[in-house]
This record gives structure tokens, sequence and C-alpha cells, in this order.
């Protein structure tokens, strides 16, 4: 046991930028795989102390209780609007936000395609679980056709409550978004290539080289009403076919950075 | 310094930059754009910080999020702006962060005109976005007292931690008049012990609405009723015109005030002994001077732009001792002098009840007008 403690031998241990309170996440879901790369990046990059946080409504409205970083809890979807006024403010911290698919895609479209247009220079962290998971599993502007959920319990008729957003496509139009990417966090291979693009996200941010986003597919085992194992597989099956992983838009100043 | 000539909007904007503001996000809505204007100029060629957002929702959040930063930051806008706002206005109060809002009254509801109106007397005075919670609001008569507030403002706003709200109409935001601005000072972010800005150093810092726990929650309304009673207590303004022989005293806010003045300066002239009290600070009100007045004066007459919202605050000042009249012109129309002194010179010879009905009084006369 003892030579186990010896740090040479240290494999894994909780990033110094993670507080010690444990999440309140069920157990399997993917948003403490998020909030750990997240952890990981800011303390890599030494970003702790220069780091303010934008807290979603949705199951990460406590985000601020993990991370050892100054923190503010938004109202539902405002976060990029929250965010842009902070980073005026404080034009060399780092500002980040971190959202779900209901804050971030529905009640939160406006924000967040404003602050993409103005090249607003924040990096949002988009969890993409198909659901509304806080409140109970509804439906989301991400919930899949012919998907069931608390409020489309025959499934997602697209006749009648319309078609899936695929917000890093819709924002990567825009001539503000610097850098705008999809990963999956449904295995370990894809959880380091989504760690790779957080870090990217925050250097472009470091950079100044505009509006940052990492939209993750997430699970929600719980609102899925599958076990955690299941889910993930659940996502690779459904989500990935629909929400194709990718570089959505890596401006030129940005792959000039080779960051 | 010297008085030169401005346009409200102006120079409520210019008054805001020179006592240090730091930050100003906005939406256009008429009869304000001229703030948005100005600061869009301004505030970049002085390296401070501008945002046109895409909606007062935006506007009102970035507002929030500078507010936690510890910076001076202010929006403005109009009614159906407002209204917008009230969300965010909501969350600042319930984070405890200061703020500044010029709210430039216009005829509603709905999307109404672009008129002068006080019709949004009750949604700010009163709290507006939803939970236990009050804004100071300012009710400036004047384009020099709407600036010689802007800084008084943005103390309240700091000292209280709180929504401070310049409440004027779209008169005072769009006529000129000559004014004395305040002098350029220079820029300082205070220290203060809540903002978030990096936790260096330091432990670090959460700033949030959200108690799950409803005896926080209970803790948390105390500590802003707390507050409130404080304001309420020390920040008490009001202008009083010809009250020390008053028999009867006309009472108005802001544009309908200065306008009351006119007519009680005629109504002296013919020798009606009236006097006018015009409060400033409409929240916190000033009861405890109208229960007073309401000793020495024999009757109130109240006259608003809007259908008696703040006639119900004297009327729970008074409580009953003495009548109150009330008139009031309503969806974006200015009264004229005249109108108020005729009501004047009605109230002067009246023989009033206590007990009366000033709102159904009061409507019968419009018909007479409305025809
Ligand atoms: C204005 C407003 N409307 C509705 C809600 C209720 N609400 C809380 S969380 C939530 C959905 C969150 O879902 P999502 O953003 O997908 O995040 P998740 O919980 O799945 O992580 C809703 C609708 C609210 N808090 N505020
Ligand atoms: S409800 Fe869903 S998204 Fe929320 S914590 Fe549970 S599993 Fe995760």
């Amino acid at each position: 046991m003892a030579t186990l403690m010896v740090p040479e031998n240290l494999v894994y241990e909780r990033p110094h930028s993670f507080t010690d309170a444990p999440t309140h996440y069920c157990p399997g879901c993917t948003h403490g795989v998020a909030h750990r790369l997240i952890a990981e990046v800011l303390e890599e990059m030494n970003l702790t102390e220069r780091t303010i946080g934008v807290a979603p409504v949705g199951c990460a409205v406590f985000a601020y209780n993990y991370f050892d970083t100054d923190f503010v809890e938004a109202a539902h979807g405002r976060a990029p609007a929250m965010a842009t006024g902070i980073k005026r403010c404080l034009p060399d911290h780092i500002v980040f936000t971190y959202q779900g698919d209901g804050d971030l895609a529905s009640i939160g479209m406006g924000e967040i395609v404003h602050a993409a247009a103005r090249g607003e220079n924040i990096t949002v962290i988009f969890i993409n679980n198909a659901n509304y998971g806080m409140t109970g599993g509804q439906m989301a502007p991400t919930t899949l056709p012919g998907m069931k959920t608390t409020s489309s319990p025959d499934g997602r008729d697209v006749e009648t409550q319309g078609y899936p957003i695929r917000m890093a496509e819709m924002l990567a139009t825009l001539d503000g978004a610097g850098y705008v990417v999809r990963r999956s966090l449904h295995d370990p291979a894809n959880i380091r290539k989504a760690k790779k693009a957080i870090r990217t996200a925050f250097e472009v941010q470091e950079r100044k080289l505009g509006f940052s986003m990492v939209e993750l597919l997430s699970t929600c085992p719980s609102n899925w009403n599958l076990t955690p194992v299941e889910s993930l597989k659940w996502l690779e099956e459904h989500m990935l076919p629909f929400y194709p992983l990718g570089d959505y838009k890596v401006a030129p100043a940005v792959a000039a950075a080779k960051i | 310094m010297a008085r030169e000539l401005w346009e409200g909007n102006q120079a409520i904007a210019e008054a805001a930059i020179r006592v240090g503001l730091e930050a100003y996000f906005g939406y256009p809505i008429t009869p304000q754009n001229e703030i948005l204007e100005w600061m869009s100029k301004r505030l970049p060629e002085l390296g401070r910080a501008f945002v046109q957002a895409e909606a007062e929702l935006g506007a009102i959040n970035m507002v929030y999020g500078a507010a936690c930063t510890g910076a001076r930051v202010m929006t403005s806008s109009s009614s159906p702006g407002i209204s917008l706002m009230m969300e965010g206005l909501s969350y600042i109060a319930g984070t405890e962060v200061p703020m500044v809002l010029v709210n430039v009254m216009r005829g509603g509801p709905g999307l109404g005109n672009i008129a002068p109106s006080q019709a949004d007397y009750n949604q700010i005075c009163k709290g507006g976005g939803h939970g236990d919670y009050h804004p100071i609001v300012l009710a400036p008569a004047s384009i020099q007292e709407a600036v010689d507030l802007m800084p008084v403002a943005f103390d309240l706003a700091e000292k209280y931690l709180n929504i401070c709200c310049i409440l004027i109409d779209g008169s005072i935001g769009q006529m000129m008049e000559p004014v004395e601005l305040p002098e350029m000072r220079p820029v300082v972010r205070k220290d203060y012990p809540w903002a978030v800005n990096g936790a260096k150093g330091r432990p670090r810092r959460i700033l949030t609405s959200i108690y799950l726990d409803p005896p926080e929650e209970e803790k948390t309304n105390l500590r802003l009723l707390k507050r409130w009673r404080e304001a309420q207590e020390k920040e008490i303004r009001y202008k009083e015109y010809f009250i020390e022989d008053a028999e009867f005293v006309v009472i108005g806010f802001g544009t309908a005030g200065r306008v009351a003045l006119s007519a009680v300066r005629a109504a002296r002239a013919q020798g009606i002994k009236v006097g006018l009290f015009r409060p400033i600070t409409v929240a916190p009100f000033p009861y405890k001077r109208l229960a007073e007045l309401a000793r020495q004066a024999s009757a109130f007459l109240v006259v608003e732009m809007n259908a008696g919202q703040m006639l119900e605050d004297v009327r729970l000042a008074v409580n009953g001792s003495i009548p109150i009249e009330f008139y009031g012109r309503l969806g974006g129309v200015v009264p004229f002098p005249d109108e108020i002194l005729s009501e004047i010179q009605r109230v002067a010879k009246a023989k009033l009840r206590a007990d009366s009905d000033p709102i159904a009084d009061w409507m019968k006369r419009m018909e007479m007008i409305a025809r």
C-alpha cells in the first residue's frame, strides 16, 4: 500500500483546478468527464487564477462548486451575454461558459449566435445530450428525430416538432467564430480528442483569436433510461451519425497559429 | 464648469462617462437612442467597453456579467425594452451586484408609442422582475437634475449592492436645456471583496442568485430587505416648493411635477395658497414626509402621466386622514400647465371628502376631456 502513495507511482490525481467537492451528477453521466477535461486544461495552461467560469441553468448549474476558479451563475441561456460583459471588463482574463443544449440551442439561441458573430473572445463548452436533463428529460432542440423524451412520448415527430439543430455547423458559418468543433465523450480515444480540442479552444482565447466552442456529445443515462454503458453505446450508434464529429471552423489565424 | 446646451439623453450619457462609467451595453429603442449612440462614440475612444447587444435580454445580461467584475456599468432602455430586461434585473438584484439603469418611459402598454409617459412607475418601483426586491429609483424633473443624480445613482447602487434606476420620460430625454456637466473623473475600479476577477492569491469567489435551500434563500431575502430598509431610512430625497404656508399640496414626480410647478406658480400669482411636493426618490418613497404634510395641508392633488400609480403610495402615506384628488393624462399625453391650474382652482374651492374615490372622480372629468 505504502509504495502506491509515492508520487512516482501516481497515475491518477484530481486536477488541482478542481475543488474537493464531490459532484452531484448522476452515476455514469459524462458531465463529470467534461468537467475533468476542462480542469486538466486549466491546470496545464496555468489559467486557474485568471479564469472566470459562467455556469448555465441545467444539470451543470452547480458547476461552480467544482472548479477552483472564480465563477458566476447565469440565467437560463444567457451565459454568453454574461461572459461578454465579464470579458469586456477583464479582457486579459479567461472567460468560459459551460452550457447544455436546452440552455444554448433553445432559450439561449440569440445570445450564443451573437456572441459568436461578434467574435467574442470567450470559450464555450457545449454539452449536447439530446435532452433537457435537469427538468426531467424533455425534448431539446437537439433531440433526434423519433427519439422518445418526456415531452415527445411517441418519439420526436419532425412534422410537428421540427428538426434537431446542429449548432457547431451553424455557428461555423459566422465570421466571428475562430474555432468551432464537435467531439464526443463516449470512449477513451474520443475523450482524449475532446481534451485536445478544449485545450485548443482555450489557446484560441488566450491568443485573442475570436470565439471558440467545443460541442461535446454527452450522455444522460438517467433520462435516456439506459445504464451508463448502454448510454455510451447509444450515443455512438445514434448520435454520431446525426452529429458528425469534426472541425467545423478553424479560422485561418487559428490554423496559422498551429496550436 | 460652464453651462452648455445639451440634449437630455446625451447629457445623461456624458455625465455617466465623466463619473467613471466603465461599460455600457444597450439596444436601440426610441426615445433613448441618443444614449446608446453617444456611448458608441465616446466609450471606445476612451478605451472603455461598449456593446450594442442583440436585444435587451442580451444587454442586461452583459451588464450582469460586467457588474460581477466590480466595474461601473449601466444600460438604458424604454418601456418595451425594460420589460425584456426584467429577467436580468431580478438576477442582478438576487446576486447583489450594483448597476445603473436609465429608464426612459414611453406610452404603453404593448408597443404603445414614443411619447413621454410615466406608466412604468409601478413596474420599476415595485420590483418588476420575479422575487422580493426593490430597485432604488430616482426621478429627476430636468436635465440638470438628471445629470446631478448620475454620480448619486452609481454611489447608491454600489452602497446598497442594488439596481439604481434613473426614471425619466421621453421629454426629459429629448429636450435641450442649458446644463453644467461634472468634471471628467478618472476611472477607478474598486477592489470589492465580492467581485470576480480571478482567484489570484485569494480563495475563489462565486456570484450567484441560486439558493436551493429555502432557509438560505430566506436569509438572502432578509439581507436585501435590510439594505432596503436602510435606504428607506437614509436616502429619501424630494423637493418642496411654496410649502411653508400651503393650504393644500400638489404632488407629482418627474415631468408631471415640473409641469405642476408652472401651474402652482400661476396659482400663487392668483393668491391660491398651494404648494408642490416633488419626490425625487420614488423608491424608496417619502411616506414619512407626506404623512407630516398631511397634518399641515387640508388636501393633496396628485398629478401623474399615468392612471394613478404613485397615487397609491400617496394614499398609503396619508392613510385616509385628508382628501386626495387625482389628475392624470395617459398613453403619452403630457398635461399642460393650464389643465393642472384649473385642477388647482377646482380643488381650492371644492368641498372635498377624505373618503371619496379620486380615480372615479377623475375618470368622470376625463370623459369630458376625451369628448
Ligand atoms: C427562464 C427559465 N425557463 C425554464 C427554466 C427551467 N429549466 C431549468 S434547466 C432546464 C433545461 C436544461 O437543459 P439543458 O440545457 O439541455 O442541460 P442539461 O440539464 O441537459 O445538462 C430548464 C428548461 C429556467 N430555469 N428558467
Ligand atoms: S439528468 Fe442526465 S445530464 Fe443530468 S446529471 Fe443526470 S445523467 Fe447527467
